[in-house]
Order: structure tokens, then sequence, then C-alpha cells
């Protein structure tokens, strides 16, 4: 076990773990930031997906010492009160139905309006294809991304 | 209050112990019991407790008790919704609670399911339509009845609109909040009547597109609590080695080994693996990966189950004329129809084992009182009181004792019918004392997989000069699903299937003779309830089967299914929508387009394929698929199109992409990446139509499945001239059946 400082969602924490711990584990058992889900822990799904940098990772595949002093950004973070222009698409699309991916759905699609503020279809589609949604929300996914692109 | 049915009209009383005086408001409590038979089916019942479907507190605040679980399929919102309508409720002041498991209570009075409190099947709106109705209409009459006594006027004279009540004459108008200030309970309750329920031109709230689902905002902004997400003081982690297949037990285990892990506290082998505890998930993981064990598969039915080497038993029953049949559906004489026709069509087809893939692995926490009497559940499932029946058999107590606190399920699509975390995790808190959180690996939800069968199918039918079909033969040959997953009933009917030979039916085709009949086999594996069930494969297997009909009738599939269903509005109405919305007769270069049918559970739909094909890479692309539904009367429209484009993606990945191999009893898959699901960038275009229609609600949580891997075989042979009949039609499957 070790004392790891970290910051997440703007504030810092020290978590006490062992250094090879998935960040993911870290971020919902320890911290109790449970909106990031555990899907599949081999980087396969995409439920998982925080920012680390701003960039989109999946933290099932980052051990907490690789994240030690960088940013994390959990959902739970991403916007103050859930009014991110993609979190308002969502609901506008009424995208989620079990929800259970739609965290890292949303910071995935997050990730990418941030670099790229008028994505094509075809560049959402590419960015998003790691993630999956058992649900079969796709199409509304990729409307409620490009209404976020719009409103934005 | 009881609800009765007599004469055919559903008459209610209240009993008086179905109130409650409160400082928060009045509670109007059901109990449902009396209406249709017993949950005994299912195995499904617990002693009758009070509770309530909706209470009103003084600031106006309304709680409405949702009884089915919340796994995508919108009934968080939907079913609230029926009841505030019946209320002239004031929607935005109305919160969701779940309902207790206590099928006496909140139990499914329809007749699939007989009033077991379980949420599979498509039934949820159906079942509770009228009851939660009953329920609005009920209380909205209580509330009337004592402004009209307090204000002395005739309650004909007060009208409600948005939880208020308005006395047009005076214009006095009072909310329900101030009502249930002053309001008591008659001793003699008034009945409720469906006459006293609005007609469907009166609703305000359903059939609405501008109403959202309720659970959408906490789903966009991660606070949405699934059982993954539950933590209680004291707990521990635990993550359990699946064992390969039901009955192997764990032999040799490297216990010393495996205690090395730091942060490991035990390891205890059991009949259903090997349970690794530990202070935090990841040491409970990398105890679980540091564990060597064999496996004793002596009491393993599935231990010589090999799927390919399997087949061609199956293929031998398929055609063995003494089998042990089961008769799922016959009208006329279907072989002697087929032998005195003038021409004879036969093919058979296959389906692969599938896996629920529901995103959230199965998970539960469990605590069990000191006395070990005793235990609270938090778990996502679909059956509840399932879980609280075998739980309490376990801890050797009674259901009552069991109390399930159901939260989100992160995908449900018939995986969580069955509680096997819960029931783990029970065990496991019992042996270590303290409260357990079981999160099951991905590796493990697919070894613990609860599949789809493997399905063998044999299709012959009989034309007579003309083309006309004088014969239909569908015979299926797999596991029985009842048989695994509600073996109560399976046993109850005499061995009758009702989960996979769902959709052998033709009773929506004027077809003169026809049988359709299934013969078993028993290979150990957990076959159980998937999305869409028999009618999944059943419907593949026949409506390809059809299309080959047609093509040897020389007639056009579509105009032979107008013609079979000229008899049956519904269904003749959702092929020619689908045909209109399709523009399926206008022919695409390089493309081309198939057609299927089929109802579930009284719903009707129609699909169209519109397919391209790369003979290279044997990959089949879907451009657009098109579907029409008719679900009677449509409580939410933008969910009812939600719901049939989750169930077409669903289909599709079923159709084209999934299925595992089992070798000796284990499942060959072990995450996403040996068991590929649907992902955005293969999804076509979907358009949905919804036929309206004023007949009572059916379901629409599966029917989008149905039809779409028959819509694909079909419009592959108008591609290619070349029949597919075995799904899934992965590109390597289909170039060898195009080579």
């Amino acid at each position: 076990m070790a004392a790891i400082a970290l910051t997440i969602n703007g504030k810092s924490a020290t978590v006490e773990a062992e250094p090879d711990t998935p960040l993911l584990w870290v971020v919902r058992e320890h911290l109790k930031l449970t909106g990031t889900k555990f899907g599949c822990g081999s980087g396969l799904c995409g439920a998982c997906t925080v920012h680390i940098d701003g960039k989109a990772m999946r933290s099932c595949q980052l051990s907490v010492s690789q994240v030690a002093g960088k940013k994390v950004t959990t959902i739970e973070g991403l916007s103050p009160n859930g009014t991110h222009a993609l979190q308002k698409a969502w609901v506008a699309e009424q995208v989620p139905q079990c929800g259970y991916c739609q965290s890292g759905q949303i910071m995935q699609a997050a990730a990418l309006l941030a670099v790229n503020k008028k994505p094509s279809r075809d560049q959402i589609v590419a960015h998003m294809d790691g993630n999956i949604c058992r649900c079969g929300t796709y199409p509304r996914i990729v409307r409620a991304i490009q209404r976020a692109a719009k409103e934005a | 209050m009881t609800i009765h049915i007599k004469n055919g009209s559903i008459d209610t009383d209240i009993s008086r112990r179905g109130f409650v005086y409160g400082a928060a408001g009045l509670t109007f409590a059901f109990s449902l019991g009396g209406l249709g038979r017993t949950g005994e089916a299912l195995g499904a019942t617990q002693p009758t407790k009070f509770n309530a479907f909706v209470s009103i507190g003084a600031d106006n605040s309304i709680v409405i008790i949702c009884p089915s679980a919340e796994m995508g399929q919108g009934v968080y919102t939907s079913l609230p919704l029926i009841l505030a309508e019946e209320l002239d409720a004031d929607w935005s002041k109305v919160k969701t609670e779940f309902a207790p498991a206590n099928p006496k209570v909140y139990g499914n009075y329809h007749h699939l399911m007989g009033g077991a409190q379980i949420t599979a099947a498509s039934i949820s709106v159906p079942g509770y339509y009228m009851p939660l109705r009953m329920a609005g209409a009920q209380a909205r009459k209580v509330l009337v009845d004592a402004v009209a006594d307090k204000w002395k006027v005739p309650a004909a004279e007060l009208t409600t609109d948005k939880s208020t009540i308005l006395h047009k004459k005076s214009g006095k108008r009072i909310s329900y909040g101030e009502v249930v200030a002053f309001a008591t309970v008659p001793a003699e309750p008034p009945k409720i009547t469906e006459a006293d329920l609005k007609k469907p031109s009166q609703f305000k709230l359903i059939g609405r597109k501008d109403i959202g689902r309720n659970d959408v905002p906490m789903k966009s902004n991660g606070t949405a609590q699934y059982g993954i997400d539950v933590q209680v003081p004291g707990m521990v982690y635990a993550s359990v080695l699946q064992s390969p297949m039901e009955g192997a037990k764990p032999k040799d285990v490297n216990v010393p080994d495996v205690m090395k892990v730091k942060g490991v506290t035990k390891v205890i082998p059991l009949p259903f693996g090997v349970a690794v505890i530990g202070d935090t998930v990841e040491a409970t993981r990398a105890g679980v990966q540091a564990l060597k064990v064999t496996w004793d598969t002596s009491g393993a039915a599935a231990a010589s189950f090999d799927s390919e080497k399997a087949k061609e038993a199956y293929a031998a029953k398929g055609k063995d004329a003494n089998a042990e049949t089961k008769v799922e559906y016959q009208v006329g004489d279907a072989k002697a129809g087929i032998s005195g026709a003038a021409k004879t069509v036969e093919a058979t087809f296959w389906t692969e084992h599938t896996y629920h893939a529901q995103m959230e692995p199965m998970n539960a926490v469990a605590q069990v009182s000191e006395d070990g009497k005793s235990a609270d559940i938090w778990t996502g499932t679909q059956f509840g009181a399932l879980a609280g029946q075998i739980i309490s058999g376990i801890l050797k107590t009674t259901p009552d004792q069991i109390r399930i606190h159901n939260q989100f399920l992160g995908g449900g699509y018939g995986r969580r019918i069955w509680p096997d975390a819960a029931i783990q995790a029970t065990i496991l808190s019992n042996i270590t004392k303290k409260p357990v959180k079981l999160i099951l690996t991905r590796e493990e939800d697919i070894a613990a997989a609860r599949p789809r069968p493997m399905t063998h199918h044999v299709l012959k039918a009989g034309l007579d000069a003309k083309g006309n079909i004088v014969g239909w033969h569908h015979r299926l040959v797999s596991e029985n699903v009842d048989a695994v997953a509600a073996p109560p009933r399976f046993k109850a009917t005499g061995g009758k299937d009702y989960i996979g030979a769902r959709g052998l039916d033709q009773a929506m085709y004027a077809i003169p003779n026809a049988l359709a009949e299934y013969v078993r086999e028993e290979r150990g594996m957990r076959v159980h309830a998937w999305r869409g069930i028999g009618s999944g494969y059943n419907k593949f297997a026949a409506e390809a089967f059809l299309d080959e009909v047609a093509t040897s009738a020389g007639k056009d599939p579509l105009a032979l299914r107008l013609e079979l269903t000229k008899d049956k509005p519904r269904a003749n109405a959702v092929i020619k929508a689908v045909v209109e919305m399709s523009d399926y007769k206008r022919k695409r270069p390089g493309h081309a387009l198939g057609l299927a049918f089929s109802d579930y559970h009284d719903t009707l739909s129609a699909g169209v394929a519109e397919v391209s094909f790369d003979a290279k890479t044997g990959k089949i692309k879907v451009h657009n698929y098109w579907i029409a539904v008719d679900p009677g009367q449509v409580i939410q429209p933008d969910h009812v199109i939600a719901q049939t484009e989750s169930a077409v993606v669903y289909g599709l990945s079923a159709a084209l992409i999934e299925e595992f191999a089992v070798k000796a009893g284990a499942v060959q898959a072990t995450n996403f990446d040996s068991y590929p699901v649907m992902r955005m960038s293969e999804v076509p275009e979907i358009h949905v139509k919804i036929v309206t229609t004023d007949n009572p609600p059916s379901g629409m949580g599966e029917i989008g499945v149905v039809t779409v891997a028959p819509a694909i075989a079909n419009a592959m042979f108008q591609l290619t001239g070349k029949r597919l009949r075995h799904l899934p039609m992965t590109a390597e499957r289909v170039k060898k059946a195009l080579a």
C-alpha cells in the first residue's frame, strides 16, 4: 500500500492503494465516484472512459501510479450540474436506455468535441467505435453529438 | 384494494387496511391478489404484506411505485405515467420508486405471468396497464369525493386537471396536496369499474411525444445507481472464478498461493466456483488471477458437450420420424397436406448459442444478518421475488426475511432473470459474516453465461398445382429453455417449453394444414430467455423458409405474405406499412431488399433490410432497416421508437456477429474480443414507423429483434441467389455458403 496523490475533478485526493491498482477501481470504490463503469476490464468496451489531461482514456487500463500528477476527470467532473452541451443533448435526444455505458460514451464524445468542434458523421463514428452500447442507442448517440456540436 | 374480474369487467374494492395515514399524506394501497391465477408457475410467491402504488404529500408531491425493474425498457417512466393519467396528476410532481419484491401485491397478472412479479416477455405495460389505471382512478375518486363532501357540491360538478380539483360553477379550486390535509377515507371506499376510466381520446399524458424518461438525466450525469454502485459499511469484496459449466466443482485449488496475494483474506472453494474474498476489488481480481484450479466434472451434464460435434445428433433428431415430439401448433393435417402436394420444399436451418453481453457484469451486495435468518440484497434483477425465494431457501428462512433492494439494471435482456450473483453473494456473506460485494469479471460473466440455445430446424412445405401452401411442417431441435429457466412451469405443463418454442406457430398466416413441434436435446447448458426468446430463431427459420416456398411457388415473397395475412388486418397493415416506408419495389443497383413479418406477444411487426455484399471478404453490409410495428395503445411514442431501434440493433448483432462455441461443456469465449457485439460503425440507418391502433397495449421490448435475421437472409437471396440458413451470418460462414 502506498499513499497516492491525485487530482480528480479539480480537487486533490489521496488514496491508499497498491501502485498497480487500475484507476477504475480507485475512482469507483476508493473515491466512490461510481458514474465511471466497469464493463470488460480489458479496454474493449469503453464503459470506464475518463479524461486524463483532457484525453479520453480507459481507466481499467491505467494504473493509479501512472496518473499521479495528472488531471483526472470523470463524468462527475465534466460539468457542474450535468450541463455540458453533450449532457443536454443526451437528454434532448433521449439517448440512454439501460444507461450503463453512457458515462463512457459522453466522456469519449467530450474529448472529440474538445478538439474538433464540428466533427463529420464519419469522424464521430470513427471516434466512438470503441464504445459498446448493448442497448443499441448508437443512432441517438450520433444525433446527440451532432446536436451538441451545433448548439455548443 | 382487491381487483376481481366479474362478468368480463373489472370490479374493485378497497380494504381499509389498504390505507395508511401519516404526516406525509394519504397512501392508496393495493393488493392485487384475486386477479388471475397465482404465480406458482414461475415459483414466485411471498406472503401478502401491505403495500402501495401511490401516495400524495401535502406539498403536492406524488410518489408512484413501479412494480417492474428498469433495464432500459422505460417502465420507470411509462408505468407511473399510466397511473398519473387516471389520477390527473401534475406529472412534474411525480417521483418513481421501485416496489419491493412482493408478488402478492405487485405481481403481473398478464396471462403469460399469472401474478409473478417478474420483468420479462415485454409484458410490463400490457400487464399493469389496467391495474395502474384503476389505481389512479381510485385515488382520484377518493380525492374528488372528499372535496364534494367539504364543499357540499355534487361530485359530478367537480373536474380534475394537473393535481387540482375545480368547481366550475363557483370558480373554486383546490390542489391534491391541500385535499390530503383534511381528507378521510370513507368506510365504504368507492368502487371503480372500467366505465370510470378515461377514453383514449381524453388522455392528457399517455401518447405525448414531449414527455421524456425520468431516468435519462441521471443516466447522463453518472448519478443513476446500479447494483454495482452500491456500497455498505463494513463490506468486503468478492470475486468468484465461476465453474466452467453447471455442476463442475473445484477439485484441487492452490489456496496457499492465492492467500499470499496482498489484500486477499479468504479463498473458498464452493460448488459453483472458487471465491476470493478481499479488502479491495483489485485484491480479489489479483487473487483470481493467481488461482490454479482443476475441476471435477463428474456431476456436470455438459462436460461431454461439444457444440460442433453435437450437430450430427441434432440433425438426426430433426429427421427421425420416431423422435419424441411436443406439438406447439397444429391446424388441419400437415403431414397429409405435404404428402398429397403437387410439389414439396424442404430446408434445414441452424442457429448458434448467443450470450446476453449486458454491459453491467453480474453483481450483488448481500448482507446476511448475524443469526443467518434474514438478509438485505442490493442488486439489479428482473425477478427479485425469485431471488428472495431461492435465498430464503438457502438461509432456511421465509421469503419475507429477504429484502431485495432493486437498483437500475445495466442491461437485462433476460440475463437478470436468474439471480445467480445474489445467491453467490449471500452464501459468501453467510460464510464471512460480513456484507459482501460480489462483482463478476467479464470473463466470469461469460463463463456463467445463460445463453440462447443452439437450435436446429427442419422445415417442409407442400404446394398445390397453383402454388398455394397446402402443408407446413416446422420441427425445432434444441435444449428446452423452460426446463432450465422455469423448472416449476416445465414440470406443471408436462415438459412444455414456452420460452424456447415461442414463434413456432403460424397463427397469423392462413395455412390450412400446419404442424409445429419440437424435439428435446439435453446437453446440460444453462439455456435461458434471451431478448426475443424462441421467436428469435424460430421466426428466422420460418420466415426465411417462407421466402424459399414463395420462390418454389413462383410467387413474390411480399405478395405471398399479403395473401397469407389477408384475414388478419393488423398483420396485413404492418406489412403494407413497411413496404411503403422502404419503397420496397424500387430496385437499388448492387443492393437488395428482403422482407420478414412476425408477431410477438400480441405485437405485430414487419421489417425490410437493404443489404450489399462483399464477395471477397464475405461481409454483409446492412444499409437500411425499415420496421413497422403495431403495439396497440402507445404510452410513450418516442420511447416505442427507441425500444424498436434498440431491438433492431440487438437483432442485427445476433444475425451477423454473435455466437460462441462450446467445447467439453465450456464456453469458448472470454471477453468482447472473442465475443464481439455490434458497434456503431456497423449500424445501418434504422427507420421505425408506429402503426397506430386503439387495441390494448402490447409489449415493445423485444419485437424489433425478430424480423432482422430473416429479412437479411431474404435480402441476400435476392442479391446472390443463394440461401443463408445458419446464424450468425458471419463473413466466414457466408463465404462458405456461397462458395
